[in-house]
Formats: C-alpha cells, structure tokens, sequence
C-alpha cells in the first residue's frame, strides 16, 4: 500500500500541516515531515477534512440502472469528497431484507470507491403496513442500522411507534420522510404564493412540520431514536429545536438543494426544479441555514436522486421527483454556509462528516483527523470556482438543477482507508 | 407581442387592446355571406388537444379556417399519445412536419410552458387552457365581450368592476381573467368559499370575498366559474345545494345588479348549481354571445402571431415555410 504526504493542508481550516498516510491510516501529523518514500500532494491554501458521509443517496441498484448504478453512484460520491454513503431502500425489489441490503452491501464493497452502507425499509415493500425484518438487516453482512420508508411516510402512528420502539434492541434509527399522505395528494410543488399562480397541487409545509411534531413526541414516549431526513421547512426547524431542548434523541438532516433554492424556479415549469419534499421560499432556506448553522440540523444529505432523462424532458405533472446532489454538495455548502461566514470548515466536517457518521453508527468514518485514525479523508481546494456542466457529472444521470451555475471549490482529493479514489479532482 | 401565447401576463395592456381591436375588425367577416380571409392560406395550425373540450376546440378550428390556415386536429384520444408517446415526441413529429402554430390544451399545469420553452418546437405555440394555470384566449374573449357591452367596444375596461365567483382555486378561467382585467384597469373582486380560494390568493391584483351578495350591486359584469360536483367529496363544500344557496346565481341574486350589468360564463355550465337556468337563459346573460366572440378573439390572436409583418410583432416563426411552398404576404 502506497504512503502519502499531504503537505502544508489546512486540517479543518486550521493551521497548515503535513499528514502522512500509511498503511490505511494518519500515520503522522507535523510540519515538514520527510517525503521520503512517500508520493507527495502540494495542498498549500487547501482544506484537509475527514471523508464526508452522506445519510441518504438514492443509487437506483437494484431496478432501476438505468439512472444510476451502485458503481456510478459510488464515483459520483467519491468525487464529491465522500467515504460513506447511504442507499436508500426505495429500490426493485425494496431492500427490505436481509438478503437485498447484503446485495447492495456487496456491490459497494466491489466498487472500492466509497463505503455503500444500506439502509432498511421500515415496513415490507414500504407498504407502511408490516414491519420489515429489520433485525434480520441488523444481523446481516450489511450491518444496517438506519432504517427508512424513504419516499413513502410512516404515516400509521402505531407502526412507526413500534420501529421506534423496535429498533431499540440493536441501536437502529428510523429515518422518516415526514409527509403526511392526505395533506399532499397529487402535491407538486410547494403551497404558497407561487403554486397558485402557477396553478400546481400545493404541497403545505404543514405536512412535513405535523408529523415531524408526532414523531418528536412518540420518540419522546418510547425513548428512542428518531432521524428527520431532508428537513425544509422554517416550522420544522422550530419543532426541532423544540425537540433538542428537552433533551429527546433527535436529530435531522437538511439538502444542498433546500439551502440554495426556492419554490420561485418553478415559474420555468423546468422538472429539473421538481423534487419531494419541495423547494421551499426565501425564508426557509434562510431558517435551515441558520439551524444547520446552530446544530438544530444536525447533517447535510444530499439526497441525491438520479432520474433518467425521459423521466425530466416532460411536463411538470408527468416529471419523477428528484435531483442530482453527491458531486455537487461541498460546493453548495461552501457557497451558503462557508462563504457567507455561517460555518467554518471544522463546522462542515462536524456536519458533513462527523454527525452523520454518529446518527448512522459507521465506524471508521466521522473520526477526528489524528494520528492513528483511518485514512477517510478529503481534500478541498475553496478558491477555484466551477461552472456545473451535467454532462461532466460521473453519475449515470443529468438531472441537476445546477446546471450552468458557477459554484466555489473542488474536491482535490479523496481518500478511502490510505487508498485514493481521487486524485487531482479526477478518479483515481 | 411576444410569439407565444401561454399567460395572459404576457400581454402588456397595447398588446391587450390590439388583440381586441383586431378581434372587432375581424368580427365583421363573420357577418359576409363568404366568412373567410385568405391571410393565413398555406400556413399550417395544429390543435394539439390532450384533454376533451368541444367549444375551444371547434372555436379555433373555426378561426384558423376562417383565416384560410390549414388545420391539423390532433386529439390525444386515437392518436400515439395513447399508446404512451410523450409530449416532447409528439412535438418534435408536429414540428417535423412544419406546424407554424400549435393550439394546446393539456391536463398538466405549465405544458403549454414547456412546449414554448424547450426548444422541441419553432412555431408559436398558443395556450387554449392548461391544467388549472391559464387560459388566455378565454380571458380575452371575456374581456372582448365586457368591452362591448360595458365599454363601447373600444380602449380598455378602467374602472369596471367584475365579481368572478366560484371554483377559483382549480380554475385556469379566473386566473387568466385576473391578470388580464387587472393588465386593463378593471377592478376585480373574487368571490368563492376560503376552500376554493388558492394559498396567496392576497397577492393577486383582486379583492376577495366569502360574501356573493355583497359586491353584486356595485358589479359591473358577474362570471360565474364551473364547479365541479365531485369537488364536494374533497370536502370542498358541504353539499351541492349549501353551494349553490351560497355561491350560487339565482333570480334573487341577479336583481341586486345594477341596471346595466351582465352575467357571464366560459361554459359548460352546471344549470341549477352555479347558476340558475333563468338566469343563464335571461337577456343579461352573455353567454352564447362569449361564444361567437371567442372565434373572432382566436382569429386576432392566430392572425397577430402568424402574420408576420405586424408592426408590433416580434421575430416571426423560423418554421414558416408551408408544404405547398408559397409563401402568402399578409396584408
């Protein structure tokens, strides 16, 4: 296995240093530590950070390789400076057994790219009506402890109170969509000024802060643990807060696209722009900038959600729900969290990294960047600015709404255990 | 103008008032014996129709025809759409085969929006009602018709105070015709139960109100919009007849107008719901009159996007070429 100097980084945004990778892990930290033997990265001005773990992708393996494989998914997230991702369970067949998370487990292992850590369904089929075998994920190869209904609420009190409950016995977390179903049928954009004049099913917020104020309070009752996945709402995060105050164990993740964009790009009637739960107004994405900010939310996740173009070059109605977000994240946190003085980089690491790696129980990711430590790690040079070209994106789809933005920062470097995966911003 | 037609906010209040004059000069042919201009002889309208609708329909067709344009119907009923073909295929055929303009109607909010935008067609494309967004040509049919009734058939409709009353929320009618009654300096008032009103409805250029009795005797033109029966199952309301004890256009209700006041309807009409059979049939209804003025509103609209040399026309259609090969000037 190759050694490596990474010279004059700043880890964490912090003081420059030289770190040395060996044998998968940080073998030494210090200023001007000798090159010898080892291949040398010049990262002068550059940002050293742990590997980033991203709580929730969509890699569409099995069923649906046509927009995005384990592999491709993989590259897409190595490529964005991440070591760890999450694959939701919305897949054909649903990964809602021992026997189809160990599959996307496997594919991941293969891939050496980036760990592909799977999530379980909550209920078989995401059908909201039985449980899943969860323990049987729990106990599998795979080793799931994140379990979600992603794309589909747990709508039924009951059966989310006994995942909640259920989940206990191996440390597992639920992870809901918080969207209650009456609220939002046939919901296309989010209600409020714009959808009524664009004539577009509104999608109220009251439909994600009502069940998010259920399950803060069932977590309460039964003492457990409860994740909110893509938070985007200003209510929410009052509920949240709320939550966090009395001590109760929960936490919440919030998109790129939630801190950048507003419901006011559906005017173009552009898919692209089409995305569950929706893009919010102005002041919401300021409320989740300040609560990412805080700690309120506790992660960044991108969500990523790769769509076939035929599913996008339609009518808005007709659209799949979803965008691009693995290869893009970095830079829009940068872009509103960094550059407008919200967050240092030791904060992006805490939410990028450290805190999703907590709430999904990884091992060997989220770690502090120390002697010892395994080598997940990312190196981000925040000067240059890039404009997005879709069809530059490793993901097997295009379905970015970033297209033609200029955004800040590049991923330099990502290390997986010692093992690049990317050098020089391109795969390795 | 702009070369679409997919919002009535498009319209800047010249481009209004020069559809409506057109549509006066135009409305004199429908009165010769021979009903027909040569102005848009080989060019080609397509009336792409995705969702049933007989009166828009036949009013475009009857448009094109009467400005000597070829006409394509395409409904989606029997055609490819059915077997699953996509909006952007069926574009790219009707575009490959030289469509100067397309007349859409579709299910889906913003369709009209997408087929002007995406670069799949060249021809102008002409919004004849999608989803519950817009409907432009109706609105200026509307105001067509309050001109003449109201307004002498002349200049804009300032002042005039138009209550439109019912299902606003799903009504592509309401919102084309606020923001085209607003564009020309009408005050309108939108009446409906808060359940039919759309979240924001407050940002509009209205005023709203859950009472119908009240701004009638002030009203100088009511609309009255369909309801939908099967709203009442979405517990829109509570039952037809609280709706139209309501919200409803009866005898009563039609007294408290001023003399000169009209009552209106885009049609079809829900006799009995939102408004009462004698009122639809009474001398102040407009109804079937909106119907005669929408064929001479098309035919400004058709004429103004398709002519080509219109002073205040913007780049004309790159797809103008007809298959027959001669290319008539329009004077």
């Amino acid at each position: 296995m190759s050694t490596y100097l990474i010279k004059d980084a700043k880890v964490l945004g912090g003081d420059a240093s030289d770190v040395l990778i060996r044998d998968g892990v940080i073998a030494e930290i210090g200023t001007d530590l000798s090159t010898d033997g080892a291949t040398v990265i010049e990262a002068a001005g550059q940002i050293l950070l742990p590997g980033l773990v991203d709580l929730h992708t969509h890699l569409r393996e099995p069923g649906r390789e046509d927009a995005e494989t384990v592999a491709t998914g993989a590259n897409a997230a190595a490529l964005g400076g991440f070591t760890a991702v999450h694959a939701m369970a919305n897949t054909d067949p649903v990964a809602d057994t021992a026997g189809t998370v160990e599959q996307v487990w496997r594919l991941g292992q293969e891939t050496g790219r980036c760990d592909v850590h799977p999530v379980g369904a909550v209920t078989v089929g995401l059908e909201g009506k039985r449980l899943a075998e969860l323990g049987a994920m729990a106990d599998s190869a795979a080793r799931v402890r994140v379990f979600s209904d992603d794309g589909k609420c747990v709508d039924d009190a009951v059966i989310m109170r006994r995942a909640l409950e259920y989940v206990k016995a191996f440390d597992g977390v639920v992870a809901q969509h918080a969207q209650e179903p009456r609220l939002t049928e046939g919901a296309q954009m989010n209600e409020g000024t714009v959808s009524g004049e664009l004539g577009l099913r509104g999608w109220p917020a009251v439909a994600e802060e009502s069940i998010i104020a259920r399950d803060v309070l069932l977590t309460a009752h039964v003492g457990s643990r409860l994740h909110v996945c893509h938070v985007s709402t200003a209510g929410s995060v009052e509920i949240l807060r709320w939550a966090k105050s009395k001590g109760w164990n929960v936490t919440a993740e919030v998109t790129p696209h939630h801190l950048l964009l507003t419901d006011e790009l559906v005017r173009s009637y552009d898919p692209v722009y089409k995305v569950n739960p929706p893009l919010r107004t102005a002041a919401d994405v300021t409320a989740l900038r300040e609560a990412l900010a805080d700690g309120t939310i506790d992660a960044v996740a991108t969500d990523h959600a790769p769509h076939p173009s035929e599913d996008k070059d339609c009518e808005w109605a007709v659209a799949a729900m979803g965008m691009l977000g693995l290869e893009t994240a970095l830079s829009i946190v940068q872009e509103t969290m960094v550059d407008t003085g919200l967050l240092d980089w030791a904060g992006v690491a805490d939410r990028m990294s450290v805190r999703p790696a907590a709430i999904g129980r990884l091992e060997g990711h989220g770690r502090p960047v120390e002697v010892g430590e395994p080598a997940n790690l990312v190196l981000v040079d925040p000067t240059p600015r890039r404009t997005v070209e879709p069809s530059e994106l490793a993901s097997r789809s295009r379905n970015t709404p970033y297209a033609g933005l200029e955004l800040p920062g590049k991923v330099v470097a990502t290390f997986l255990r010692g093992v690049p995966t990317v050098i020089d911003g391109k795969l390795a | 103008m702009k070369r679409h037609l997919i919002s009535a906010a498009d319209l800047t209040r010249d481009d209004a008032i020069l559809i409506l004059d057109t549509a006066e000069e135009l409305a004199h042919i429908a009165e010769r014996p021979i009903k027909k201009l040569p102005t848009l002889r080989g060019r080609t309208v397509v009336n792409l129709f995705f969702e049933d609708s007989t009166r828009t329909r036949i009013s475009f067709e009857a448009a094109a025809k009467r400005l000597s344009a070829d006409v394509i119907n395409f409904s989606a009923k029997g055609s490819s759409v059915s077997k699953g073909e996509s909006l952007k295929d069926t574009a790219l055929t009707l575009q490959a085969m030289g469509a100067d303009a397309v007349v859409i109607r579709h299910h889906a909010s913003g369709a009209p929006h997408r087929l002007a935008g995406s670069g799949w067609l060249r021809g102008s494309v002409v919004n004849a009602g999608d989803g519950t967004h817009e409907h432009p040509t109706q609105a200026l049919l509307d105001a067509f018709t309050m001109r003449r009734r109201l307004a002498g058939g002349r200049g804009d409709l300032e002042g005039r105070r138009i209550t439109l009353v019912g299902d606003v929320l799903h009504s592509r009618v309401a919102r084309s015709n606020v923001l085209l009654l607003a564009t020309l300096g009408a005050e309108v008032t939108l009446v409906a139960p808060p359940t039919l009103l759309p979240i924001g409805v407050e940002s509009w250029p209205c005023t709203v109100s859950y009472d119908l009795d009240a701004p009638l005797p002030k009203s100088d033109a009511v609309m009255m919009l369909r309801v939908q029966r099967e709203r009442m199952n979405a517990a829109f309301f509570p039952t037809e007849r609280e709706y139209s004890r309501r919200y409803g256009l009866d005898l009563r209700r039609m007294a408290m107008l001023p003399e000169h006041a009209i009552v209106m309807h885009p049609g079809p009409m829900n006799r009995g719901m939102e408004i009462a059979a004698e009122v639809a049939d009474s001398t102040r209804s407009t109804i079937v009159e909106q119907v005669t003025n929408g064929v001479s509103v098309r035919m400004a609209v058709l004429y103004l996007l398709l002519g080509g040399n219109e002073p205040a026309l913007s780049a004309p259609s790159t797809a103008s070429t007809p298959s027959t090969g001669t290319e008539e000037s329009t004077k």
